[in-house]
Formats: structure tokens, sequence, C-alpha cells
């Protein structure tokens, strides 16, 4: 990604302009003809610097109230082996290691899991573990309880 | 399904919900992308405009646009810090309102509050890190991401 790249993306991040022709607005915001700019994203996602072009719908207003985030411990030898296995059974929309940082923070394993409610997602988290099975040293389910922000990746710094 | 009592999902007709779902990626990269949705629905490029807008303005929809790997422009990590029950509120406020912090969570545990933090480069992170320590008045944990086992791809909705 070079600096045009990212001036492309910051043009983009708060969404495309719901307009006959978005790229075209973007194009004139960054001061480039609108086929470079078309070109360029068309690179960027072929190069997966942008996961997608799409609409990100608010899952919380559309009803899906309960999001946990399911943790595991597992051992590290195996946690790359589970994690793809989870990703690839598709049961969490989005799975991760992360460093532990004990006593505090035991978990290596991270795994979204979403429902319309508590016992729907619960569910999710659930046929997670089946998968984990003997692996799963420790675990817990953090819900929120509370969406303070969230808004797309920014670059850079804003006001 | 969703337990008795869970919350209903607003009224969307089926045009609204295939708009919701159906391009969660691979929205068209093309000179009128609008008028494609309307053909492959069958309504005027119009009417998806006005519908795209209506449920934008309802926040059932965020927006429509790029989503980017982590760490491809700048540098990012999930941060997490146990606050004090009684001073949740206002410091979660205050680490909300930082501009490099982008996702902020109120969670059940002892460390309650989760965030996201992406800025320009790793100093500027750890900077906003910094100052979340200093606001929350406690150790905030830097869970860098290992290793990412499944892409941000969206996920579909159900409607039943």
């Amino acid at each position: 990604m070079d600096a045009t790249d990212r001036r492309i993306v910051a043009a983009t991040q708060a969404g495309l302009p719901l307009v006959a022709e978005p790229y075209h607005a973007v194009a004139e915001a960054v001061g480039l003809p609108v086929a470079e700019v078309m070109e360029r994203m068309r690179r960027m996602l072929a190069a997966g610097a942008i996961r997608r072009i799409g609409a990100v719908p608010n899952h919380y207003a559309l009803g899906y109230r309960a999001n946990g985030m399911a943790v595991w411990d597992v051992d590290d030898a195996r946690v790359d082996a589970l994690g793809a296995r989870i990703a690839q059974l598709g049961l969490a929309s989005h799975c991760y290691s992360r460093p532990r940082h004990p006593p505090d923070w035991p978990y290596n394993l991270f795994t979204m899991v979403h429902g319309r409610d508590r016992a729907e997602a619960e569910r999710g988290v659930e046929a997670i573990a089946a998968v984990l099975g003997d692996a799963v040293r420790a675990r817990d389910v953090l819900f929120s309880t509370r969406i303070l922000k969230k808004t797309g990746l920014r670059l850079g710094r804003e006001g | 399904m969703p337990a008795p009592g869970a919350p209903r999902l607003p009224a969307l007709d089926a045009i609204d919900r295939r708009l919701l779902d159906g391009w969660q990626r691979d929205f068209p990269l093309e000179p009128h992308p609008f008028a494609r949705l309307a053909s492959e629905i069958g309504i005027t490029e119009a009417e998806v405009l006005a519908r795209l807008h209506a449920l934008r303005d309802a926040g059932m929809v965020g927006r429509i646009g790029a989503v980017v790997r982590p760490h491809t422009a700048g540098c990012s990590t999930l941060a997490a810090v146990a606050v004090a029950p009684e001073r949740l509120d206002a410091v979660g406020t205050e680490i909300a309102a930082l501009a490099t912090v982008n996702h902020c969570y109120e969670r059940e545990h002892a460390l309650n509050l989760w965030f996201v933090v992406a800025a320009e480069d790793e100093a500027a992170m750890l900077e906003t890190m910094a100052r979340a320590a200093a606001i929350a008045q406690a150790p905030v944990h830097d869970l860098r991401l290992r290793s990412e086992y499944r892409i941000d791809l969206g996920f579909p909705l159900q409607w039943n």
C-alpha cells in the first residue's frame, strides 16, 4: 500500500457515498482519475490489503443482541490447527490467537459468536467446545454489556 | 430460532434484507455499482439508493465500504483493562473518545473494558495505550494479534 492507496482507503473509510457514481466521488475527493481509483482498489482487493468491499450491517440494530467473546486456553502447540479448524467450520465470525497475560488472562484462542439472544450465542459456544474437545484447559465467555464505540478502521489520527 | 422473548427483528421487507445481506462482500467495483444491484434485484437504481439511505439513517447498515486488513495501514491491537465498577462509565466514555480507539465494549469479566487501538504506527498506538492506562489508573493489557484463522467476510444474517 503506497501513500496514494492510503488516501483512497481513507477516503472510503466512512463508506462510499450513496450516489449513482460513488467511485467518481472518491476520485474527486482524492484528485485522481476514477479509472485509477478503481484499478488501485482492484489491486488492493487482489493483494488482500482490502478484504472486501461491501455492506457492513449493524448486527446489534438488526437484532443480534448477544455478542460473546468465547476464549480458550489450549496448548500453544495445537492452537494453530484448532483455530484453523474452527474457522474452516464457520463456527465463529472471527477467530484469532493472541498472547496470554497470566494470571489475569490465561486464554490464547479467541472466537467471536453472535446470537439474537444469549441462549443462541451459547449454543454457538458449545459447538466450538465440542470441536476443541479435551484440548481445552480453561474457557470463558465474555458477553458485551455495552457498546461504547464501534467505527470502521481509521487510518492515522483524526481530531 | 431465538428463544421466546428475544428481540424481534425490525420490519424489513425482502428487498431490504437482500440489500443488507447480499453484498457484504463483492460489492461491484464498477462505475455504476448501485445500478448493478438494481438490475440484480429488479428495481430501479433510484430505489436502491433511497432504500440504502433509509437503512443507513435507521442505523441498520453502518456503511458500504472497504474492510481493510489489520496492520496493512498502521498498527493495531486489542486492549483490555480492569476498571473499578464505579468508574467504568466515566473511564469507558473517555477511552472511547480517543481518536485512535475504534471499538470499545464493556464485557463481563474482571477485565471489563475492551477496546481496539488502531494508529498510524506502533509509537502512536503505544501512546494511546499509555493514555488509556492513565485514564483507567490500571495496567492495560496489549493482546496483540498472533494469528488470524478466519478473515472477516461478514456473516450471513438469519431472518427467521
